[in-house]
C-alpha cells in the first residue's frame, strides 16, 4: 500500500511536468498549426541554462531558476520571430523541417559547448521537502516537481481562463480570421505561444534533470515524449493535453514500479501506438461542435 | 448640407492571386454618422469591397492594385488588419463567425483586442443593453447559440471594439423576418444613440433600405446605381432586382436565388 502511494505521488508529479511541457506544444499547435519537433531541444536549454547559471556562475539557486525561466522565454519570442514569421503561409513540410532543424541546431550546438557528459545541480533540495508519512517516504524532488506542477497548471490556467490575452489566445486557436477582424495581433499570439512552450519546456528540463542528471542526449530525447502525451490527448485540446500527461506520467511509473523498469521508457510509445490505431484523433480531442 | 466623409473609397480595383480581378474601378463615400448600403447579386463583390477596407484581404491573397481608400485623412488600402482595427474600422464577417470554444461574454471580450488593458466592464453593460438574449447565455458556449443569438454575439463583440466605422456584412442572412427587422431596428439604434457609422451589405435590399441613409449598387465589380435610400427604393430598376417587385408583378426574390446557402435558423 505505501509503495503504491508512492508510485502515485512520484507518477503525479512527472505527470503534472509532462502535461505542462504538453500544453506548450499544444499552444503552438493550436494557434499555430505548426508541430514543434524542437521540443526536447528546448528542453536541454532550459537545463544547461539553469547549469551554467547555477553552477557556474554560483547564482542563488532561486535566481538562477528566474532568470532561466525568463531566459527560455525571450528565446521562443526570438525563435518566432526569426525562424518561423518569414514561413508563415508555408506548406506545412517546410514548417515540420524548420523545427526539425532548430532542434538539431541546439543539440549540436549544447554538445559542441557542453560534451556528452553527465553533469548535475548541486543538491539544494532542502531535506526537509521530503516527505514522510509512515513507511511511506516520497523523494523531495517529486515532493517539489509535484508543487512547482501544480502551481504553473494553476497559473495557466488561470491565464488561459480569465486574462484577456488568454482568451486573445484562445480565439486565435479557434477562429482565426474572426480574430484577426477583431484586430487581435496574431503574430503576437504566435510569439507568445512559442516563449510560453520554451518556458514550460526550461522547467521540465529542469525537474528531469534534477532527477536523471543533465545530458545533452537524453535531456532532449525526453521531448519525444511529448508526442505520446499530445496524441493520447488529442492535439488540438489544452485539457486533454493535461489529462494525457497525467496519465501518461502515472502509467509510466506504475509499470516502471510493478512491472519492469526496463519496460518503462517504452509503454508510452506503446501506448501511441494502441490510441493512433483505435483513436487518432485522441482519447479528449476536442468534440467539433456543429449546430446546423 | 455638406457632410463630412468618413470613409472614401476611390477608384479601387482588386485582385486576388495576381491574376483574378474582382473590383474595378469601385468609388464610394461614406459620410460621417450615416449608414450606407451596398446591395448586389451573388458574386458582385460586396464582400471583397469590405475585406478592402478592412485589411482582410491580405491574409487571402487579395490586393488593392489601382487606386486608394482614405479614412480621416490615413491611406489605408492594403494596410493589415492590425492597423486598420486600431483605427477604429471594425468588419462583422458574413456567416457569423463566433469562437465556438468560448463562452459568449469571452467572446465578447475578444473584442477588446484593440484596446487591451483598458476597462470593458461599461462596454459588456451596454452590448446586453442591446442585445439583451445575451445576457442570459453568458456562460455558455458560443458554439451552441442559435443563429439569432450568434448574429447578436458578433455585432456585439464588434461593438466592444468602440468601432467609429462598422462594417455589417449580410446581417439578415438565414434569420427569421421577425428576427430581421429586429436586428435591423438594434443596428439603426446604435447609429443613433453610439454615433456609429455603419457601411451594411446586404441581400435583403427591403430592410436594408429602410434603415439606410445612401444606398450603392454592384455588379460584377462595379458600382452600377448609387442615390438616396428613399430614391433607390422608388427606382424601378431596383424594384424589379432588389425588393422582388418585378415588372411583370412576379415575385423575384434574392432569397430565391440565394436559398442553397441559407441555413434556416431559429432563435
Ligand atoms: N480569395 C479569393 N480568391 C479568388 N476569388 C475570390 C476570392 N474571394 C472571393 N472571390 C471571388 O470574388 C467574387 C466576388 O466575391 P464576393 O465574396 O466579394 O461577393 P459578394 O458580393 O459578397 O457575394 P455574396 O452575396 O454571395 O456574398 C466571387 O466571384 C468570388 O468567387
Ligand atoms: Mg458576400
Amino acid at each position: 500500500m505505501e509503495f503504491f502511494f508512492q508510485i502515485l505521488i512520484n507518477g503525479l508529479s512527472i505527470g503534472f511536468l509532462y502535461a505542462l511541457t504538453a500544453l506548450g506544444f499544444v499552444m503552438i499547435f493550436k494557434s499555430s498549426s505548426v508541430l514543434n519537433f524542437a521540443h526536447g531541444g528546448l528542453m536541454a536549454i532550459g537545463a544547461f541554462l539553469f547549469l551554467v547559471l547555477s553552477v557556474w556562475a554560483r547564482l542563488p539557486i532561486w535566481l538562477a531558476f528566474i532568470l532561466t525561466l525568463a531566459g527560455s522565454f525571450s528565446l521562443g519570442f526570438i525563435i518566432e520571430r526569426f525562424f518561423l514569421r518569414p514561413l508563415i503561409g508555408e506548406a506545412l513540410i517546410e514548417v515540420i523541417m524548420l523545427t526539425l532543424g532548430l532542434f538539431i541546431m541546439f543539440r549540436g550546438l549544447l554538445l559542441f559547448i557542453f560534451g556528452g557528459d553527465i553533469y548535475s545541480y548541486p543538491d539544494f533540495l532542502p531535506p526537509a521537502l521530503t516527505f514522510h508519512w509512515g513507511p511511506i517516504e516520497v523523494a523531495g524532488v517529486y515532493v517539489a516537481t509535484f508543487i512547482i506542477g501544480l502551481i504553473f497548471l494553476g497559473l495557466f490556467g488561470f491565464f488561459f481562463k480569465y486574462s484577456s490575452q488568454g482568451i486573445y489566445m484562445r480565439s486565435v486557436a479557434d477562429n482565426q480570421p474572426a480574430a484577426m477582424a477583431l484586430g487581435v495581433h496574431v503574430r503576437r499570439v504566435f510569439a507568445l505561444s512559442w516563449a510560453i512552450a520554451a518556458l514550460v519546456c526550461a522547467m521540465s528540463g529542469i525537474v528531469l534533470g534534477i532527477i536523471n542528471g543533465i545530458n545533452v542526449h537524453e535531456v532532449s530525447d525526453l521531448g519525444i515524449k511529448v508526442f505520446p502525451v499530445v496524441i493520447l490527448g488529442g492535439l488540438d485540446s489544452i485539457g486533454g493535453a493535461i489529462l494525457g500527461g497525467i496519465i501518461i506520467g502515472l502509467l509510466e511509473t506504475f509499470t516502471g514500479g510493478y512491472i519492469s523498469s526496463g519496460l518503462r521508457e517504452v509503454v508510452p510509445y506503446i501506448v501511441l501506438i494502441i490510441i493512433l490505431l483505435i483513436k487518432p484523433y485522441g482519447l479528449f480531442g476536442l468534440v467539433e461542435i456543429e449546430r446546423v | 448640407m455638406e457632410d463630412n466623409i468618413l470613409l472614401k473609397i476611390n477608384n479601387i480595383s482588386v485582385v486576388y492571386s495576381d491574376v483574378i480581378q474582382i473590383l474595378k474601378a469601385v468609388s464610394l463615400d461614406i459620410p460621417e454618422g450615416q449608414i450606407v448600403s451596398l446591395l448586389g447579386s451573388n458574386g458582385a463583390g460586396k464582400t471583397t469591397t469590405l475585406k478592402a477596407v478592412s485589411g482582410i484581404l491580405k491574409p487571402e491573397n487579395g490586393k488593392v492594385t489601382e487606386g486608394t481608400i482614405n479614412y480621416e485623412g490615413h491611406n489605408i488600402q492594403n494596410s493589415s488588419p492590425e492597423r486598420v482595427t486600431r483605427l477604429g474600422i471594425i468588419q462583422v464577417m458574413e456567416g457569423r463567425q463566433p469562437f465556438k470554444y468560448l463562452t459568449v461574454e469571452e467572446n465578447l471580450r475578444v473584442g477588446t483586442a484593440t484596446r487591451w488593458g483598458k476597462p470593458y466592464k461599461k462596454d459588456l453593460e451596454m452590448v446586453y443593453h442591446y442585445f439583451a438574449p445575451l445576457v442570459y447565455r453568458k456562460h455558455s458556449l458560443a458554439g451552441y447559440c442559435s443563429g439569432g443569438e450568434l448574429q447578436m454575439l458578433v455585432m456585439g463583440r464588434a461593438l466592444m471594439a468602440q468601432p467609429r466605422l462598422l462594417l455589417l456584412d449580410e446581417p439578415s442572412l438565414g434569420l427569421a423576418p421577425m428576427l430581421v427587422k429586429e436586428i435591423f431596428e438594434i443596428v439603426k439604434r446604435i447609429n443613433k444613440e453610439q454615433r456609429t457609422t455603419l457601411m451594411l451589405v446586404e441581400q435583403n435590399a427591403n430592410m436594408a433600405l429602410q434603415i439606410a441613409n445612401f444606398g450603392y449598387v454592384m455588379e460584377n465589380g462595379k458600382i452600377v446605381l448609387e442615390g438616396d435610400a428613399k430614391d433607390l427604393r422608388e427606382n424601378p430598376d431596383v424594384k424589379e432586382f432588389y425588393l422582388g417587385v418585378a415588372a411583370t408583378g412576379a415575385i423575384k426574390t434574392y432569397k430565391d436565388v440565394k436559398s442553397y446557402k441559407r441555413r434556416k435558423r431559429w432563435l
